[in-house]
């Protein structure tokens, strides 16, 4: 098992754990944090999949600084709308979240 | 029994399983023998006609150019986008603490030969436009934190121009070239390092000015 | 075996073990203020990840761009939100630990 391959499974769970945390944690901000997570995993990935026996691939290096860019612009536009829905609405989660947790409590 | 308190384990494990499912087809397609194509070859053999020796910085600014048009013009639209929601909040008037004037005072003149370094560096070494861009927003957004009123009032019209003009001058020498008889964005070869030096600059202002205004938050405050 | 390759190989292991671990606290854990910190801790080992990957631009990028202006903007939302939603958030996450324990 090279070096490369080791990143990229590391990848695969850093997707995993982002993906479950983006459905099932409640709190906006902590959704972002999880969309940024996930980003990385498929960056490790394609650059830990890319680095074989012939030498340092450039060409998924390129792609993946174009998306960090992308995925920092992202990040930006979904925390101004996360602050403006709490300034709004008063909460900073969605309204599916908040009447699920809320019938959990009920139902207890 | 099915009812709020049942179903959440039961959602937990059904997302769990199918994240593993995922996970275990991942690994076996990473793990199998033909692996992955590899176009180290492909770019070293085309990298002295390039006009750079990073074959990273050849990669972004020669042989995929067209996606880093794409992706200067995803900053702009995300800044259009953050601008569009409001007016950027004014800071709490604190006194700023010494330790930022401090650093502020050493580094302040250092970071635009940074940048200029890693822009210039980027041909050949590790570097290049995007990073120099990054190091340029972050000595911004320390000047805006530095600022002692409350809401640092900046010109909106030149930061306009400047978020702009990465896209703007990509389009240009993309255009020219094709105007002077090639495809869109093929730099003739004799020409091409300065070609890819005039988008670098253009880019790396435009992302620093990008990035600091997403920090901002909003549309700046130009009028007192 | 190549005691050289044996080296890189386990430091490349330590990596990934501290990335996925640095990941599952800052998603998992408790407390809005220590999950960005513990993301820009995550930021910064990952750019370490990428040298040991051969790939010096993207480390570059993603030491500045993906842990410093995404951390300096999560802090900049984060102390921005409006107070009321800081005791909800308290109180949300008291909730889910109570139905955890209760699952």
């Amino acid at each position: 098992m090279s070096g490369g391959l080791l990143f990229a499974l590391g990848g695969i769970a850093l997707f995993a754990i982002g993906i479950s945390a983006l459905v099932l944690r409640p709190h906006l901000l902590r959704k972002i944090l999880a969309l940024n997570v996930m980003a990385s995993g498929v960056f490790l990935i394609l650059v830990g999949g890319g680095s074989g026996v012939q030498g340092v691939d450039p060409v998924p290096q390129a792609m993946v600084i174009t998306g960090i860019v992308v995925s920092v612009s992202a990040t930006a536009l979904g925390l101004a709308l996360v602050l403006r829905i709490a300034r709004m609405t008063g909460h900073a989660s969605l309204p599916e979240d908040r009447n699920r947790a809320a019938a959990e409590a009920k139902a207890e | 029994m099915s009812g709020p308190s049942a179903q959440r384990p039961v959602l937990r494990a059904v997302l769990g399983l199918a994240l593993l499912a995922v996970a275990a087809g991942l690994a076996n397609a990473l793990m199998a023998p033909s692996g992955f194509p590899n176009l180290t070859a492909a770019v070293d053999a085309s990298l002295e006609s390039s006009g750079v020796g990073n074959p990273v910085t050849a990669v972004l600014l020669n042989f995929r150019a067209y996606d880093t048009l794409l992706e200067m013009a995803v900053l702009a639209a995300a800044l259009a986008g953050v601008w569009s929601l409001g007016r950027a909040t004014p800071t709490l008037a604190l006194r700023p603490s010494p330790v930022l004037v401090g650093l502020l005072r050493v580094l302040g003149p250092l970071f635009p030969i940074i940048c200029g370094y890693l822009l210039w560096a980027g041909a050949s070494q590790p570097g290049g436009a995007f990073q120099a861009g990054a190091v340029l927003a972050t000595s911004a957004v320390l000047y805006v934190l530095l600022a002692r009123e409350a809401g640092p009032r900046l010109p909106e019209l030149p930061m306009r121009v400047a978020a702009v003009a990465g896209v703007g001058v990509f389009l240009a020498v993309g255009l020219a070239v094709m105007a002077a008889g090639g495809g869109f964005l093929e730099y003739p070869p004799a020409l091409s390092k300065t070609l890819i030096l005039a988008i670098e600059t253009a880019a790396m202002i435009s992302i620093a000015v990008t990035l600091a205004g997403l920090f901002l938050g909003g549309r700046p405050r130009s009028e007192p | 075996m190549d005691p050289q390759l044996n080296t890189g190989l386990l430091l490349d292991g330590v990596l990934v073990a501290v990335l996925v671990w640095v990941a599952w606290a800052a998603l998992w854990g408790r407390g809005l203020f220590r999950s960005i910190v513990l993301f820009i801790a995550f930021g910064m080992i990952l750019s370490i990840a990428w040298i040991r990957l051969g790939a010096p631009d993207v480390g570059l990028a993603e030491a500045a761009i993906g842990a410093g202006l995404t951390g300096a903007l999560l802090l900049a939302t984060w102390g921005a939100l409006p107070e009321r939603v800081g005791e909800e958030e308290a109180a949300d996450e008291q909730a889910e630990e109570s139905a955890d324990e209760r699952a």
